[in-house]
């Protein structure tokens, strides 16, 4: 008897087919191979790669790593003074960048989801999640020109004798503030929709004012979206270089301080070691959030 | 809840307000990309097409802006193909390590931009000894935009469960047959919107970048970077701005239309 090659083809896929349904776990494996393989080499390798640079060094004259194990980047960063400035200073950006966002988001977010009518809601919802998707450094750069010396600011501001903040420690706040905002709507905006309507409807019947029930009911239940917004506001400011340099005039961050040490001063092991700062605050508060469910709600 | 009108009219004030800070400063970049004085001043002295005619006849320009296209269909089909994999396993099967894992997806795009890239960099230049180019800016792109796709078709399979696939087996197709003629066209759409966003989010990065490009590949991300600062090219370079915020605007709106066809 002969067969065909499409035949045998057939049978050949069947036969494929039938084994791996009957071992579903090498059909598992066959999945999960390119992906974990991709992201253990290229990213956990890499993650492993920096925490181990951090503890080298860059011989002075060479300018090359030299493969020594040696605690001297860390003891930089403890001992002097400038990196303990640098790290408080981009800590007090990302505090205050967290909580403009958070302070803008809650009544913007709360307008959004109880009281607008539908299709302005859907509206909103769209125009505020459009910005999170246009380019980053677009936006960095609009106010870059905003607040450039005899721009729209200034022109706004002068009449009213304010001097506009221009390039510097303000001019980033208020940069970063932008740029992280729809990061920090939208998860409230999430959770305020997942407050039900009759719970509050049962707080006022119960006799709570406004004021009450937005204290004791709404803020308890909307806590996790605030958080996971915050984390954003956090994490990406503790990670921005790039807005720093074209809005903050000469303010320094632990951005800055990384990208400069892995450019121009050429000290890749002290960048590693400077990043494990941002990296540790943010495992620290994600460590800390944990229990609120605010890691589910990202 | 009964909110006085005077509250509600507070709250649509803050929220309109705040609607125009969020647009405000792209307009002012749109319209001085118009204004015929090369300094930012506001407001604009006139009215002039120069810089966008320069803009579209920049040599370097038009470069990054095939550079940045290239690095971002390249990246999105590799994440393509890992997150589809990667999305099978989770939303099928229940192993060992399935909470490591998601989390691990996740990781490259949730930790600071900074790490991500210095990383990546540490890995390729001291860990390799690799030259930066094309291909590093292509593997990083690659693995923070495998979440995107993973996002989207883990969400459907979810939704959609393994009841059709499980009915296909037992009327006799197999794997491939099932593959071909139930999954693959019931997760098409989400793999096209999430294909979509993964080349936006490809397009518009920065941060990571700047650490995996090296030296001799500009997209136009770092065409802006790298213009921003010179006063005769400010102009061409809020063109560009603009033109960039179109085009990583049309694959959001096309994936969004995608993904609410289908789930009405």
């Amino acid at each position: 008897m002969t067969t065909s090659t499409a035949e045998v083809e057939t049978r050949l896929t069947r036969r494929i087919s039938n084994f791996l349904y009957q071992r579903s776990r090498v059909g598992l494996a066959l999945l999960l191979a390119p992906p974990t393989f991709w992201l253990a080499l290229v990213y956990i390798a890499s993650l492993s790669a920096l925490l181990i640079t951090a503890f080298w060094s860059v011989d002075s004259f060479t300018g090359d790593i030299e493969h020594t194990w040696t605690l001297k980047n860390f003891a930089t960063i403890v001992g002097e003074s400038t990196y303990q400035a640098v790290t408080l200073r981009t800590l007090g950006i990302a505090l205050s960048v967290t909580v403009i966002d958070v302070a803008f988001a809650l009544p913007v977010a709360f307008y959004m989801s109880k009281v607008a009518s539908r299709g302005w809601q859907r509206f909103l919802v769209i125009s505020m999640t459009l910005p999170l998707w246009s380019s980053y450094l677009v936006k960095a750069y609009a106010w870059r020109s905003v607040l450039s010396s005899g721009g729209i600011l200034d022109w706004i501001l002068t009449p009213f004798g304010i001097p506009s903040p221009g390039y510097g420690l303000e001019g980033t706040v208020i940069t970063l503030a932008y740029l992280w905002f729809p990061f920090v709507v939208l998860p409230i905006y999430t959770a305020l929709q997942r407050v039900p309507n009759s719970l509050i409807e049962a707080s006022a019947d119960l006799g709570g004012g406004t004021i009450k029930t937005i204290r004791s009911v709404v803020v308890p239940l909307i806590i996790p979206g605030i958080i996971a917004g915050s984390i954003f506001s956090f994490s990406l400011t503790l990670g921005d270089y790039i807005a720093v340099k074209i809005v903050g005039g000469a303010t320094q961050t632990l951005g800055t301080l990384i990208f400069t040490n892995v450019g121009t001063a050429n000290n890749l092991p002290l960048a590693a070691a400077i990043a494990f700062i941002p990296l540790g605050i943010i495992l620290v508060y994600l460590a800390s959030v944990k229990r609120t469910g605010a890691l589910d709600n990202l | 809840m009964q909110l006085s009108r005077i509250s509600r009219m507070v709250l649509a004030a803050i929220t309109i307000l705040t609607l125009l800070y969020i647009y405000m400063p792209i307009a002012v970049v749109g319209i001085n990309s118009f204004s015929p004085s090369i300094s930012m001043a506001w407001p604009p002295s006139g009215f002039t097409l120069e810089w966008w005619g320069k803009a579209f006849v920049s040599e370097g320009a038009m470069q990054a802006l095939g550079t940045s296209v290239v690095v971002a269909l390249a990246a999105s089909a590799i994440a393509l193909v890992l997150g589809t994999l990667l999305s099978f396993a989770i939303a099928r099967f229940k192993f060992f390590g399935q909470q490591a894992l998601n989390l691990m997806v996740v990781l490259p795009i949730a930790l600071p931009g900074i790490v991500t890239g210095l990383a990546l960099n540490n890995l390729f230049k001291s860990v390799l000894a690799w030259q930066l180019g094309m291909l590093t800016l292509i593997i990083a792109h690659a693995t923070f935009t495998v979440v995107v796709i993973f996002n989207n078709v883990v969400a459907r399979l979810r939704r959609q469960g393994g009841n059709l696939e499980e009915a296909s087996s037992d009327l006799g197709a197999d794997l491939f047959t099932t593959f071909r003629l139930i999954t693959f066209p019931r997760i098409k759409s989400a793999l096209f919107a999430g294909g979509l966003l993964a080349f936006a989010l490809s397009f518009d990065e920065i941060i990571v970048t700047t650490f995996t490009a090296g030296g001799g590949v500009t997209t136009l991300p770092i065409f802006i970077l790298n213009n921003m600062y010179r006063p005769n090219q400010a102009p061409i370079v809020a063109v560009i701005a603009i033109v960039v915020t179109i085009l990583s605007l049309i694959p959001i709106y096309l994936a969004e239309r995608i993904t609410s066809r289908d789930e009405t």
